[in-house]
């Protein structure tokens, strides 16, 4: 290694005061400089954090933004999420190939360029979409790929790609992204027009017991899409023994099909502060980090600087407002990609520095969280919800949606329709209203709540979304009449499959099994059988995992067996005999045939 | 009334599962008040005679004439059960499926340290049945209604679960049985 990157190296991790639980932000560093992290590095950086260099290993080799073999100057990672195949993102990958001399997955020989699948980077509403390092292009087609990767040689700069800006914040010059907000509808709440500030005002005249009173009050359930009470979640962090308290906020949206905060972080940064100040306030946390997705590092210089402009209006910092002993500040933690960072407590060890491993619960994070400390994870929706609600009143709020399900839910609708973009609908909206608001009139299949969530058919498009019907931190996914749905299900299951951390066994195996059979039904080798033993499998594998990803991974397969059956049971040719169709006594003689010479004596070869 | 027929067989496995039938001792005795024993090892009998209502499985399928026997098992046995690990997912013999077959039968018929083999010839007569490319347990070949776990699985497993069966009662088989570690 040279002297200058060793000095680097050493340099950054002092810079974070060589605090071990600060490895993501340093190995981010080292990787984007050096474009990996050495074996050599890794060593390097254990010696000067005082840990092993497995661990720095460990976690380096569990996000896919890092990197052990070197990778280009500059990576394209395209996406291969559903909605983006279903709009030729297949293409673009293949235009790619052809335009840079290189497969999938592999770098240049000169070191320029890498190339890889990302899963979804929240740009359904305008995919296919590509990242080029942090910059993000969207609605591409194949055609353009050449003149692309000839800009991108000439000028070594992916920003040079974006010729035109996607209105709203993204034209801000710290963004500087072709990314569009396409809010399509404004509700009541989130993206109603507000006076700024009011919802924290409001907070600091009243005691913090008050506020969390007015949350449960409001009836605010998690925006992510477990749906858990947040007043009651705030009590039990305010509650629980500790000086020490954290409040993270969840933007690591990662379900495919969900791209909700992003908007939000993009038009609606003051507010999601603002609430995150009033949620502070609430628990008792002096201390806010902010979870990043990696895919939305192009929205990172525009946060700080605003968090900067409230450190200074005294929005943030020491006594808040004015308040003696109102203390909060945010940072923001970046993520490395990597999709399991959704699920809240592997959200928690990803910003201890640790690979992005789910925890045992209990003890909850509110008892137990960053550092051990007592700790709330909010999503940004939500955050965003609690400062509305302290400004207009728990009632008004209440007033909105169902008795259920109070307010309103922000929806990221893609796929096969006229209007994709954002919606903000009262709860109890039914999905016949969404089809129609967005455009989609002949819809085969809707999936709620993405791959996780629910396959719904037209008989069931009366089916409301709210926390007693239709559960969803937001995705909504229309497929047409043309797409090959099982097909698809598929797809989201490998998604699965490759997101799975791997601690569990029946998450990180089962999916693997589930899939190959799967993949016997689908070519028509399957019966009655094997859709039963999908339906096993599938029940055990949710019944056994310890977190969220494991519980719902086979809900593409197990909602379109329950949702759409007729389709399966087009596939089942072969006769129900009790001997298994996906047995292939032909394939599996053919390796002892060719060694011994011979044909077998008791299958013979009947052509 | 006739008395139902039982029919066992062993695949890619040990023996050992029938050497656990065994083993339920002077209980035989009352197995054969309740069953008549058609194609098994432990009367020699080397084909089916009658349909039978249950067929007991040990082994996996190795080889073609595993499959065969299994075939012939599914189109005589009302009802088939997997006993034991080899059975239910093909077991230590299932150990060679991360190694082509080549290179298995490369060791065990021509690099292997003590083999002998100057014409390096591989055994190839009709007689000698085809090895699969993998061990696969019995359910992915033929459908399978009840398996019995172990290794092997005690003679009370395999005791409790017939007489449960061939009494129409449910079967409840205490935690001790069917707990391996």
């Amino acid at each position: 290694m040279n002297p200058e990157a060793k000095a680097f190296m050493i340099g950054v991790c002092r810079e974070y005061g060589s605090d071990r639980t600060r490895l993501m932000d340093i190995v981010r560093r080292i990787q984007e400089q050096e474009r990996h992290v050495s074996l050599e590095a890794m060593e390097l950086i254990a010696e000067e954090l005082g840990i092993e260099s497995v661990e720095v290993r460990s976690l380096v080799s569990f996000y896919s933004f890092f990197s052990e073999k070197p990778q280009g100057k500059i990576v394209i990672r395209v996406c291969n999420d559903v909605v983006d195949l279903m709009q030729g993102g297949a293409e673009v990958s293949r235009a790619f190939e052809a335009a840079l001399g290189i497969l999938v997955g592999q770098t240049t020989a000169d070191g320029k360029f890498t190339l890889e699948h990302t899963p979804c980077i929240g740009m359904c509403d305008q995919a296919p979409a590509i990242l080029v390092n942090h910059v993000v292009c969207t609605r591409l087609s194949a055609a353009q790929v050449p003149r692309m990767v000839e800009i991108l040689k000439r000028t070594g700069d992916p920003q040079a790609l974006v010729t035109q800006y996607g209105g709203g914040n993204n034209e801000d010059e710290r963004i500087r992204s072709m990314v569009q907000n396409s809010i399509r509808r404004e509700g009541e709440v989130l993206l109603a027009p507000r006076e700024a500030e009011a919802g924290l005002r409001q907070a600091v005249a009243m005691q913090p017991e008050d506020v969390v009173r007015s949350i449960k009050d409001a009836g605010l359930r998690g925006c992510g899409g477990a749906g858990f009470p947040t007043g009651m979640k705030w009590e039990f962090t305010r509650k629980a023994a500790g000086d020490r308290k954290f409040l993270i906020c969840n933007a690591d949206e990662g379900e495919p099909g969900t791209f909700k905060d992003r908007v939000l972080l993009t038009e609606k940064f003051d507010l999601l502060c603002e609430g995150m100040a009033v949620a502070g306030y609430a628990i008792g946390a002096q201390e806010g980090i902010i979870y990043l997705r990696g895919e939305y590092a192009y929205l990172q210089a525009f946060l700080e600087s605003i968090l900067a402009r409230r450190r200074k209006e005294g929005l943030l910092g020491t006594e808040i407002l004015g308040q003696k002993g109102f203390d909060f500040d945010i940072r923001i933690q970046m993520g490395g990609g990597a999709y399991i960072c959704g699920e809240e407590s592997a959200l928690i060890s990803s910003c201890e520095g640790l690979r992005g491993d789910p925890k045992t619960r209990p003890p909850f994070p509110a008892q137990k969280g960053y550092l051990g400390c007592p700790t709330s994870v909010n999503n940004v929706e939500t955050l965003c919800t609690v400062a509305c609600i302290l400004e207009r009143g728990a009632d008004a709020y209440r007033a909105l949606g169902t008795s259920q399900s109070a307010g309103t839910k922000l929806l990221s609708v893609s796929g096969d329709c006229e209007w994709p973009g954002i919606y903000e609908f009262p709860f109890g909206v039914s999905l016949h209203e969404i089809l129609q608001e967005c455009g989609a009139t002949d819809a085969q299949a809707v999936l709620v709540g993405g791959p996780s969530g629910t396959f719904v058919d037209p008989a069931q498009f009366n089916r409301t979304i709210c926390f007693s019907d239709l559960s969803t931190g937001g995705a909504v996914v229309v497929f047409g009449p043309h797409r090959n749905l099982l097909r698809i299900a598929g797809e989201y299951l490998d998604f699965f499959i490759e997101e799975s951390c791997g601690y569990c066994t029946p998450c990180r195996a089962g999916t693997v099994l589930m899939k190959q059979r799967f993949e016997e039904v689908l070519a028509g080798r399957g019966n009655q059988s094997d859709l039963d033993y999908l339906v096993e499998l599938g029940r055990t594998i949710k019944s056994t995992s310890r977190c969220g990803l494991g519980q719902t991974a086979c809900n593409p397969v197990l909602t379109t067996i329950a949702n759409f059956r007729p389709l399966y049971s087009a596939l089942q040719k072969a006769p129900d005999d009790n001997h298994k169709a996906s047995f292939d006594i032909y394939g599996a003689l053919r390796d002892h045939e060719a060694l011994a010479g011979r044909t077998s004596e008791i299958f013979p070869h009947t052509n | 009334m006739d008395k139902p027929k039982l029919a066992t067989c062993s695949l890619a496995g040990c023996f050992g599962c029938h050497m656990s039938i065994l083993d339920i001792d002077e209980r035989i005795l009352d197995l054969v008040d309740l069953v008549d024993f058609d194609k098994s090892p432990i009367n020699d009998k080397k084909a089916f005679t009658d349909r039978c209502l249950v067929g007991l499985l040990e082994g996996g399928c190795s080889t073609e004439e595993n499959v065969h026997v299994l075939e012939s098992f599914r189109n005589s046995c009302d009802i088939l059960i997997s006993v034991g690990a080899c059975a239910i997912t093909g077991g230590i013999p299932a150990m060679r499926n991360n190694i082509p077959l080549t290179e298995c039968l490369s060791e065990a018929y021509l690099d292997g340290p003590t083999v002998y083999n100057p014409g390096r010839v591989l055994p190839s007569d009709p007689e000698i049945p085809l090895c699969l490319n993998n061990v696969y347990p019995c359910h992915e070949v033929v459908k399978i209604d009840y398996f019995l776990p172990g290794c092997p699985p005690s003679a009370d497993t395999i005791w409790e679960g017939l007489v449960a069966l061939l009494s129409g009662k449910p079967l409840d088989l205490p935690y001790q049985l069917v707990k391996y570690d």
